[in-house]
């Protein structure tokens, strides 16, 4: 297990390297000029955070069935929305410094950056109510519904601004997009980067899930101790 | 089921009929939203008038965000959720009740609120029938996801800071249609208010199934 994760990890974090090292070398382009070659990590980012909020809501769902209630769905609920945040965080500030050259503003009000914002505000609520709920199978239960409720309103949210954006203005994402008219060395790298942000993706969520089960075994641990320390100072234990 | 939810609703409204909790501290807070929207966008230039539909709306959330808050404070003291659970009742009607409780506060909440935007604001108010189905369902969403969260959070030591941070996130699309739907029959097109309400209709619908399926599990494991 722990040599897979290992393995996992260097090939990750080396074709991370790659990904930057061939992202750097692309050519300018007409329209962008350097700004261009963010298309290298943009996208992959936007992708993995799509993914680790749809695990997450995956995890909950199983979770919450009986019949698959497990600790270990919890478990990778958590950690995929940490690493969530991380990656919606690094999507909306990538997406900012492309927009900036581009549109000529940090921040337009487009269906999917809206959505992206508040699928933000979501994760950080998640986050928010784990860490204030100490019982663990308690905790498992309230975040699993605030997982279910968060997935209920993304659609909405969805039809919601891009209705809101496109009655009134008609302008997307999709005009603006750069992946027109691009040549096949700007698409390989960026399939590459989808890759390696994966395998990013799943190494962090692999070592957070390590780490939340050991808080588990070690919590776990102190109370059998701390019941018997009482035991033995002859206390009765409630 | 209805008749528990019945049950519930009918129980908080008695709460807050001898309480007036909503009546002297929600509505005044609400009109004086009003009065710090005015002071925040200069009343002279026709922002008010223009944006009059967003302030609704957006006072409106603020005061479901209280109204809910208060509906799960009733429970915290005396055990109110060791009663509610040993009850006997079902927890989805439960559910349906507390959510019913709220959204009749938040109604006759919102009738102030319409009246505070006409005076205040000078808002030309026209499109009724939109209007009052827009507060219906807009209110049915913001009462079900509310008490959703409600519930949620009401365990926690931090209720009063988590409950914010959960609904407010949830409650933007209602904020967005509710608004929409308002301008759509404010500026006289009917058609262009359809499609939000809508939309409004489905997330009630959404998490009114949600939290009846849920609320159980949620009340259980308190």
């Amino acid at each position: 297990m722990t040599g897979a994760k290992r393995t996992l990890g260097v090939v990750a974090f080396a074709g991370l390297a790659l990904t930057m090292l061939l992202g750097a070398r692309l050519p300018e382009t007409e329209e962008q000029l350097a700004y261009s070659r963010l298309i290298a990590v943009h996208p992959p980012i936007a992708w993995v955070a799509y993914v680790a909020f749809g695990v997450t809501a995956l995890a909950s769902l199983l979770y919450l069935f009986p019949a698959t209630r497990h600790r270990r769905w919890d478990r990778i609920a958590a950690a995929s929305a940490e690493v969530g945040v991380l990656f919606t965080a690094l999507m909306l500030v990538t997406g900012s410094i492309w927009g900036k050259p581009t549109w000529g503003v940090w921040w337009v009000w487009d269906a999917r950056l809206t959505v992206s914002a508040l699928m933000l505000a979501l994760l950080l609520g998640y986050g928010a109510l784990r860490r204030v709920t100490p019982d663990p199978d308690r905790r498992a239960m309230l975040s699993a519904v605030t997982a279910l409720g968060a997935v209920v309103v993304v659609p909405v949210n969805h039809f919601a601004v891009t209705w809101w954006r496109t009655l009134h203005q008609g302008r997307s994402l999709a005009d603006l997009s750069p992946s027109r008219n691009l040549d096949g060395q700007y698409v390989a790298v960026m399939l590459l980067g989808f890759v390696v942000m994966t395998l990013v993706y799943v190494w962090l969520v692999w070592q957070r899930v390590l780490v939340e089960k050991a808080e588990d075994e070690r919590g776990e641990g102190e109370l059998a101790v701390a019941i018997e320390e009482r035991r033995r100072e002859g206390v009765t234990v409630a | 089921m209805l008749r528990d939810a019945a049950l519930v609703a009918a129980k908080d409204l008695r709460i807050e009929a001898r309480s007036r909790v909503a009546v002297n501290q929600v509505a005044p807070f609400a009109v004086l939203v009003l009065v710090l929207f005015a002071f925040a966008l200069d009343p002279d230039r026709g922002v008010l008038v223009r944006a009059s539909a967003g302030l609704f709306w957006l006072a409106v959330a603020f005061c479901a965000l209280l109204a809910v808050q208060r509906a799960f404070a009733v429970e915290a003291a005396d055990g109110g959720r060791d009663g509610l659970r040993l009850s006997g009742l079902d927890p989805g009607g439960i559910f349906l009740g507390k959510a019913a409780g709220v959204a009749v506060e938040l109604l006759a909440l919102e009738v102030l609120l319409v009246g505070g935007v006409a005076v205040l604001y000078q808002a030309d108010l026209r499109g009724w029938g939109v209007l009052v189905l827009t507060c219906v369902l807009a209110t049915a969403g913001l009462a079900t996801a509310g008490c959703l969260y409600g519930v949620l959070s009401a365990g926690t030591r931090v209720r009063e800071t988590l409950l914010p941070m959960l609904f407010v996130p949830v409650a933007a699309p209602v904020v967005l249609s509710a608004t929409r739907a308002w301008e759509g029959a404010l500026a006289g097109v009917a058609s262009e208010s359809w499609p939000w309400l809508r939309l409004l209709g489905v997330f009630a619908v959404v998490y009114a199934a949600v939290g009846t399926v849920v609320f159980g599990l949620l009340l259980e494991d308190a």
